[in-house]
């Protein structure tokens, strides 16, 4: 099973059943206080329940951090339409691998998140939408599905609750912007992953064009303990206004990447040295990647900061999704900005022209820069494109792949300037490469 | 067209997903599980699976041409994914990358000569924190050595 053994720093809510024998069964999930939190929420009203998320401040994981309890209450409960729940398990967002340690170690955990949110919009299906790669955590899915099923947890008349609920696995096939929402259920429905334009929002016209409560994994993952222990517990062990605990992914030059439970508001800087070990080879931090690839880059400077979301934005950036990525000082910043762009280059759906044309030209001008090829102009040029594309696109792909860029050609021009002042390279740029913008 | 029994149980589960009259839901899903038994889609798997979800073989090609492991040409016995995102570039999977490029003589999306074994540069399989990764058809490998790579390529290029 995929996890690291369990850190003191470690604050373990959604995580404290990984480890024990078979976590990932009804068995052990039963025997530590599993669909408990359901049984108990059948005996709520749906105010109540949301109001508990409310009071938890759970935020969304998936990246944008909207308020769970708010995007809960949207769904107009009155509408004759079916309702529906769909979890985002597209997981794509380079730097991010939580959501896959959380349906491998405890699925039950999840299925009992859904179960809540259906019980609150009084919907009776579900979807789980997992990115194709992740082929065995499908498996691992449809064997938790099938369990409950075959014990009374799913299906009709749940546990003699007189609550109905189907649920399924769903499988993408290879692209990024079907994480987004309402590509994702465009993909759903069964074509192409291109935005929804919005309003209206999922909770109004979602899957299938019916009221939708559409959050990531780990948004459903914490759902269970805020109905068991209550809302205040949750807020109470992270900072005002956001509640609770993070899944942190460590990755990048530290000596101990990993998936870490931390309550909100955890000093950066002690994720890198006490949950990552430190810097790999002692080596000197140069940057930070806080939340995902989308999100601004900090210097080693701008790290002493507390991961909520009041202090990154702040510091201009994000918590994003969780992906934290550690950049010590042998890092080239024009290669890093340059594989950025390439995957978001590769991954817009070519929808809008903002987004399809900008990161094309980014890319061929970042490819040319680091090469050597290029003028100064042509760096401001990288910012001024990308500054251009902000806000101008149809779904936030085209932020995502501007964000990071503006802020590592912003933070880091003297290494695009050094680079130009080499003696370009003697390999030649591909072909496809040299087709001017201008 | 017909499919292994697993196939087909799977395939009727599937249908029996989605509301009513949205039979389309089930393409893509139906087409990734095809694919698996299949190798590659198939002029004739479009049609079949137009079929059983009701939609027209363009609607089909239109996902075929849209999600990147839906795919119109055969791959190799063994599928070898190489991620070089972020967080495996900063671990030496640019490195991977090349080390396999050259063992096999082979690049992106192409097939080495006997059908043995096909390369793909993919972007980040959610492994960040086990970097650098790889998938080997649909099986991870975390934090991969060259050492190991180049072992695990003598084995592909050997066991056909
Ligand atoms: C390009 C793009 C990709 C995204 N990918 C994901 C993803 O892989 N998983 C995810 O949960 N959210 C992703 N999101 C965010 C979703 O659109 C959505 O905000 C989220 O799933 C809502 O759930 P939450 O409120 O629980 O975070 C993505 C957004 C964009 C713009
Ligand atoms: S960057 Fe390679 S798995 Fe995420």
């Amino acid at each position: 099973m995929l996890y690291n053994p369990p850190h003191p720093a470690e604050t373990k809510i959604l995580t404290r059943r990984f480890g024990l024998p078979n976590s990932e069964s009804l068995d052990t999930y039963l025997a530590n206080d599993g669909y408990k939190a359901f049984l108990k929420a059948t005996g709520m009203t749906s105010e109540q329940i949301v109001d508990e998320v409310k009071i938890s401040n759970l935020r969304g994981r998936g990246g944008a951090g909207f308020p769970a309890g708010m995007k809960w209450s949207f769904v107009p409960r009155q509408s004759p339409k079916p309702k529906y729940i769909v979890v985002n398990a597209d997981e794509s967002e380079p730097g991010t691998c939580k959501d896959r340690v959380l349906m491998e170690n405890d699925p039950h955990q999840l299925i009992e998140g859904v179960l809540i949110a259906g019980k609150v919009i009084d919907a009776h299906r579900g979807w789980i939408y997992i990115r194709g790669e992740y082929r065995y955590l499908i498996d691992i899915m449809d064997r938790a599905i099938d369990e409950a099923y075959k014990n009374g947890y799913l299906g009709r008349n749940i546990r003699g609750t007189g609550f109905d609920f189907e649920l399924s696995t769903h499988t993408g096939a290879g692209a990024y912007e079907c994480g987004e929402e309402s590509a994702l259920l465009e993909s759903l429905e069964g074509k192409r992953g291109i935005p929804r334009i919005r309003p209206p929002f999922p909770a109004v016209s979602g899957a299938f064009q019916c009221p939708t409560i559409l959050n990531n994994v780990e948004t459903f993952c914490a759902v269970p303990s805020i109905i068991l222990h209550g809302g205040q517990k949750f807020a109470d062990v992270g900072v005002p206004k956001a509640g609770g605990t993070r899944l942190l992914c460590l990755s990048g030059h530290i000596n101990t990447p990993g998936v870490y439970e931390i309550p909100l508001g955890f000093p950066m800087m002690r994720a890198i040295n006490e949950l990552g070990g430190g810097m790999l080879g002692g080596r000197k931090l140069k940057a930070v990647v806080p939340g995902g690839s989308s999100c601004p880059i900090l210097k080693a400077e701008e790290c002493d900061i507390n991961m909520d979301y009041d202090s990154m934005a702040k510091a201009k950036t994000m918590l994003g999704s969780g992906g934290m990525v550690v950049l010590d000082e042998t890092t080239d910043m024009v290669q890093f900005a340059l594989r950025i762009m390439r995957f978001y280059q590769h991954e817009s759906c070519g929808w809008c022209i903002p987004c399809r044309e900008g990161t094309l030209w980014l890319r061929k001008l970042l490819t040319r820069l680091n090469q050597g090829i290029g003028t100064s102009d042509d760096i401001s040029m990288v910012r001024e494109l990308a500054g251009n594309m902000l806000g101008r696109t149809f779904c936030p792909l085209g932020d995502a792949a501007a964000m990071p860029t503006i802020s590592i050609v912003e933070k880091f021009r003297d290494e695009f300037e050094a680079r130009l002042a080499r003696p370009a390279s003697s390999r030649m740029p591909a072909p496809g490469d040299l087709v001017s913008i201008a | 067209m017909t499919f292994s029994q697993e196939t087909e149980a799977r395939f009727e589960r599937l249908l029996s997903s989605y509301p009513e009259g949205r039979h389309r839901a089930a393409l893509i899903p139906m087409l990734m599980y095809a694919q698996d038994e299949v190798g590659l889609v198939t002029q004739e798997l479009k049609e079949e699976v137009a079929r059983r979800c009701g939609v027209t073989p363009l609607q089909v090609d239109e996902v075929v041409g849209y999600y990147t492991m839906l795919r119109s040409k055969p791959m190799g016995k063994t599928h070898l994914q190489i991620c070089t995102n972020i967080s495996c570039l900063l671990r030496g999977g640019d490195k991977l990358w090349d080390q396999a490029c050259h063992k096999l003589g082979i690049g992106h999306n192409e097939v080495t000569a006997d059908g043995a074994v096909s390369l793909e540069e993919v972007e980040c399989i959610g492994a960040c924190s086990w970097a650098p990764a790889i998938q080997v058809n649909y099986d991870f490998r975390h934090n991969v050595t060259p050492d190991q790579l180049d072992k695990l390529m003598d084995q592909l290029r050997g066991a056909q």
